[in-house]
């Protein structure tokens, strides 16, 4: 029997979206973007130097993401302030994701600070983060040559889709788990990690799908930056 | 020393099919497994992949189950890389490369199901088994992740439980019993640079590479985990050709264990 999603969505339904640029004024560029009740704002400091000083390039500039979960912000227990080893692999992973779109080489021995938070989570937060991250890079006008987009697809009960809930995510009859970052335009992927058991023609029809729902993520995007440019 | 090799000089070779070392583009170098390598240890392994060499231990211990799984014990997966093992790891904490070394050693077994986690239930919601694995590098010379994961694998095969008395685990005191498997999980990772796809990258590759993808295989050569790294994308082409490759010689070193 074919999985039925709790909300009744088709493989190919996202949660509906929203992108806004510009909300943290201090910031020299900020996103939000929020799927379904999974909410993520990011903020971007700099090109602006790097300390300690080994850190430092001298040929261009480095990107150095964060990824942090409000301590209120999961469905169970408190989540403990501070980082954990998922939440620097999360930073990691998303610094690959967005790295690709960048050129850092007019800012040798600075760095472009990312700060993801999430206060509201029901799955699929590395990837909204990546949504956010990128409005706020373009809002802090970094040389980017495209802008990423991402899904969480999953493959849960023989079916492959995309946009996993927590109720999703939490099905007792086992899931796979695909967040996927791409580049719309190209169909680059930059970000690819997967866990629980699927067959490897199954992942093919996920990234399909991952792909057509980033085509319709990125104009939210892109209309977000617009609202806020469109003077001009 | 590494040699600084050029990338011109080993794309050349790679436009003819080989590497600098004289190997194919699909081919492991020489990799041994050996198990019960620390009697200590519950469970105890040593990979190596060519000059590669890493050390997995399994200890087991007795905690209380997580409130959202009662009756199921669980795995904990720790890597260290140690700077006696390369000039580029450096003392303290695990950094990012240990960490995603261990999430994805991790990942592979527990969503492969490997071990039968509420057989490892002892009283519901009081007391489990938990599994400790901890991978060591002893030397890096390019692959650590395939060793990593392999002697993983090899050394949760490998473990026996150690008698209980009085509640209290005897360590001196070991069983025949085995750990309740239900699978067996392998990871190849297939590296990019230019055009071309391979696997088992010696330094000097590992250094160059683009873009990797770490593919968790089970028995039936379904997919059980992915992790794409490194700093170039990659189209859907490229993800497909790498895990085909990885599936195909997934069944080599799962001979090994």
């Amino acid at each position: 029997m074919a999985f039925t999603r709790p909300d009744n969505r088709k493989v190919n339904d996202f949660r509906d979206i929203e992108a806004k640029a510009g909300i943290i004024k201090r910031a020299d560029g900020s996103g939000y973007f929020r799927i379904g009740k999974t909410v993520a704002y990011a903020a971007v400091y700099g090109p602006r130097d790097l300390y300690p000083r080994f850190l430092q390039n001298p040929q261009k500039g480095i990107l150095r993401c964060s990824y942090n979960m409000m301590p209120f912000s999961g469905s169970g227990e408190r989540v403990r302030p501070g980082t954990n080893r998922r939440s620097r692999e999360i930073s990691h992973v998303t610094e690959k994701a967005l790295l690709p779109v960048l050129d850092l080489t007019e800012f040798p021995n600075a760095v472009v600070d990312v700060f993801i938070e999430l206060p509201q989570t029901d799955a699929g937060t590395r990837c909204a983060g990546i949504c956010a991250a990128s409005i706020a890079l373009a809002d802090a006008g970094i040389p980017m040559r495209d802008m990423v987009s991402a899904i969480a697809a999953g493959y849960i009960g023989g079916t492959a889709l995309i946009d996993v809930s927590k109720e999703e995510e939490d099905y007792a009859g086992g899931m796979a788990d695909i967040p996927i970052a791409l580049l719309p335009r190209t169909g680059e992927i930059t970000l690819l990690q997967m866990d629980g058991i699927m067959p490897k023609d199954q992942l093919k029809k996920a990234i399909m799908l991952a792909k057509e729902a980033c085509k319709k993520i990125i104009t939210v995007q892109q209309k977000a930056l617009k609202e806020k440019y469109g003077r001009w | 020393m590494v040699v600084k090799t050029s990338k011109q000089r080993m794309l050349e070779f790679f436009a003819k099919g080989f590497r600098l070392d004289g190997r194919k583009l699909n081919e492991f170098r020489n990799v041994q497994v050996e198990t019960g390598i620390s009697p200590n240890a519950e469970g105890s392994s040593r990979v190596k992949i060519g000059d590669t060499e890493v050390l997995a231990g399994v200890k087991l211990e007795l905690g209380t189950p997580y409130p959202d799984k009662p009756d199921e014990g669980t795995i904990m997966v720790g890597a260290e890389l140690l700077p006696l093992s390369s000039p580029d790891f450096e003392a303290g904490p695990p950094g990012i490369g240990a960490i995603e070394l261990a999430r994805v050693v991790d990942r592979g077994i527990r969503e492969a199901a490997v071990i039968d986690f509420k057989r490892l239930c002892i009283t519901p919601g009081e007391k489990a088994w938990i599994v400790v694995i901890d991978i060591i590098s002893v030397n890096d010379d390019g692959n650590l992740f395939d060793a990593a994961a392999l002697a993983a694998i090899a050394a949760v095969k490998n473990c026996r439980f150690p008698e209980i008395s009085d509640g209290v685990i005897d360590y001196k005191s070991t069983t025949e019993e085995k750990l309740p498997l239900n699978e067996e999980s392998v990871e190849v990772t297939v590296h990019k640079i230019g055009g071309t796809i391979f696997i088992d990258p010696s330094l000097a590759e590992e250094q160059l590479s683009e873009a990797r993808l770490t593919v968790a295989v089970t028995k039936e050569g379904d997919l059980c985990a992915l992790q794409k790294g490194g700093d170039f994308p990659l189209v859907e082409e490229d993800i497909y050709a790498m895990i085909d490759l990885a599936v195909e010689k997934s069944k080599e070193l799962r001979k090994l264990i």
